[in-house]
């Protein structure tokens, strides 16, 4: 269920580093003015202002986020106001953040997992019928799923599943991707020898063997920047969780912050305390592994 | 772009794929399983993708459409078929087409100027530019930032009586304005808030499909005396046509379905009806409204989620072709 507007391009090509770098300097074919720089920094201010602004706004009591001029630099009620959040019974702030890191970790492992069994056998095995069923992985990618969430609501609510208000709701609709699937397809296409996959075949391996000692560790660049997709993804999905849990014991952060939107508007503060908190723990995978995001971002654009 | 696959029997790459190794002598019972291994591995491989997706992405997909055609309210023990009789009332449903034109406005708004700041981000990077990594990271942190989160802070940030924006307005002089409940102000206010989220994501991509033109078409362009500008609109967007289609394709089915950002832009008991006066609510607000309000009326629900399907496969359809025909001009 991980589609609509935060799904991640559907395609992609991660070549191996040694390319993309070596196409990367040789780009250079214009040089930056000045007003070039001024842009970007405008630009930039832009991109982070918001952002900063949750923060501040997270920090101050309810006349402060009221008053004219509104204030632009961090007040000194973050914890009260943390405080308040954590003991929200109605929200439950804190469990919507364990949810979420679970249902999240989960569903990486998942789709990591399947993308490189799948991708591997698209890539490198032959079997009848491999282009038609690529296609419709293809195809998959542009399907609209949240358009069907009412029948998946009456299957998660039927008395065989019993899922609403469950994790396994949102957990188990997104263990595969098609976007990983292809990604890691065009990957292990060009990452993984055909040479290697011969010799371990001569060596008696059988097929998962192969794939588990010798084809996913040479994944594993790909696998990571896939996994950083994915997580942020599943940290970031709203429509699916929010019908499924929303109103139940067991939310996700997603859903406890709409249920602090919905139901606290009174309390400014303790809403943008729970956004920001909301959004840290995307803001330090994006600090540690920003670089190889982007090149994944990036070559996933462009088919050399 | 991606989008292309091999055909026929060719592997990636242009290498042939890999063939069987001649199998050294086994037991009659290894041999078996070995070539079941062979024959069966591939499929048990990609079976996991397509056997989850189609029972939890395909499969209600389709099944909208079987509900549609029925009275079906999620508290009735019954649900009668009646045909196409939700589809007639949608015909004359004046709430669905607010939905539409709400949906249709914010995504002309959210699309157009995205694209367009994109590609003009992706020009401005596209140069020999000192802390490179630094800019990419920070065009690209809206992206990544929780979407709740986002539409929160966007609706404070265009609060009529203390948002910064009406702040900044009438530090210019300008009257305060009512981004809640002026059906185009909440427009703009929402698609600011995607074209913020989306324009670093695509700038990225189309920066890639950029840096992939082979320099010499540009060497020889300058050589021809042709300018700068001239060099962009004649070199870079043709061969940019591709990676732009998919960007148009994948903003189309992205904006179409907004969801998220118009519910939250608004709080309390308006929020899935977009506002007071249902001003920013879209069809797959509508949806939700429906089959998870008050009314519980999945049937109707289902006819919606199948009219916005349509929507996007036409709009998809159309845009394909316009910017194939555009585009195509522009080729040498």
């Amino acid at each position: 269920m991980a589609t609509g507007t935060s799904a991640p391009p559907t395609s992609a090509v991660i070549k191996p580093a040694k390319r993309a770098k070596s196409r990367e300097s040789g780009a250079a074919l214009w040089t930056a003015t000045p007003l070039t720089y001024v842009a970007l920094i405008i630009t930039t201010l832009l991109s982070i202002f918001p952002i900063y602004y949750m923060f501040v706004l997270g920090t101050r009591t309810a006349d402060q986020v009221g008053a004219v001029p509104p204030p632009l630099t961090p007040g000194t009620h973050f914890i009260d106001n943390l405080t308040r959040l954590f003991a929200n019974d109605e929200a439950q702030f804190l469990r919507g953040l364990g949810n979420s890191l679970l249902v999240s970790s989960t569903i990486t492992v998942s789709v990591v997992f399947f993308s490189s069994l799948a991708g591997f056998a698209f890539a490198k095995l032959r079997f009848r019928g491999k282009n038609a069923l690529l296609l419709i992985v293809i195809g998959t990618m542009m399907v609209p799923t949240q358009l069907g969430i009412i029948p998946l609501y009456m299957m998660m609510a039927s008395d065989t599943l019993q899922w609403t208000g469950e994790l396994q709701a949102v957990i188990v609709p997104a263990l595969v991707s098609g976007f990983g699937v292809f990604m890691m397809r065009q990957y292990a296409g060009q990452a993984v020898p055909d040479e290697l996959i011969e010799a371990a075949r001569i060596d008696g391996c059988g097929t998962f063997r192969m794939f588990w000692s010798v084809v996913l560790p040479g994944l594993r660049p790909a696998a990571a920047v896939l996994g950083l997709l994915t997580f942020m993804t599943s940290w970031n999905d709203f429509i699916w969780p929010y019908t499924v849990l929303f109103g139940s014991d067991n939310p996700t952060v997603q859903t406890s912050l709409a249920t602090l939107s919905n139901g606290f508007y009174d309390d400014l503060p303790q809403i943008f305390v729970g956004a920001a908190v909301a959004t840290v723990p995307l803001l330090i995978v994006f600090v540690v592994f920003g670089k190889q995001i982007i090149g994944g971002i990036m070559n996933g654009a462009v088919k050399g | 772009m991606t989008l292309q696959m091999d055909t026929g029997a060719s592997a990636p790459g242009g290498a042939s794929p890999p063939r069987p190794a001649p199998a050294p002598v086994r037991s009659p019972k290894r041999n078996l399983l070995h070539r079941f291994d062979a024959k069966g591995a591939p499929y048990l491989f990609v079976s996991p993708f397509f056997v989850v997706f189609g029972i939890f992405g395909a499969f209600p997909l389709m099944y909208t459409a079987w509900v549609s055609l029925h009275d079906w309210n999620l508290l009735e023990e019954t649900h009668p078929f009646i045909g196409l009789e939700n589809y007639a009332k949608i015909l004359t449903d004046e709430q669905f087409w607010n939905a539409t034109y709400n949906t249709m406005g914010m995504f002309v708004l959210a699309t157009i100027p995205q694209l367009l700041l994109a590609l003009w981000l992706a020009a401005l990077l596209n140069r020999s530019l000192r802390m490179r990594t630094f800019f990419r990271m920070s065009l690209l942190i809206p992206n990544i930032t929780s979407i709740a989160a986002v539409a929160i802070i966007f609706a404070q940030l265009f609060s009529t009586d203390f948002g910064m924006v009406n702040w900044l307005l009438s530090a210019t002089g300008l009257d305060n304005q009512d981004w809640h409940s002026n059906r185009y102000l909440s427009w703009i206010a929402i698609s600011t808030m995607v074209n913020w989220r989306w324009a670093g994501y695509n700038a990225l991509i189309f920066l890639a499909a950029m840096q992939a033109v082979p320099r010499d078409l540009y060497e020889s362009a300058a050589i021809d005396g042709a300018t700068r500008s001239r060099q962009f609109w004649s070199i870079t967007i043709p061969m940019l046509k591709p990676t732009l289609l998919f960007c148009i394709i994948v903003s189309t089915i992205g904006n179409l379905q907004l969801f998220v950002e118009p519910l939250l832009f608004n709080s309390g008991s308006y929020s899935i009806l977009g506002g007071q006066g249902r001003e920013a609510q879209t069809i797959t607000m509508y949806m939700y409204e429906n089959a998870f309000g008050d009314y519980n009326n999945f049937g109707y629900g289902s006819a919606v989620a199948w009219m916005l399907f349509l929507i996007i496969v036409v709009i998809a359809l159309v845009n394909a072709l316009v910017t194939r025909r555009i585009s195509g001009e522009g080729k040498r």
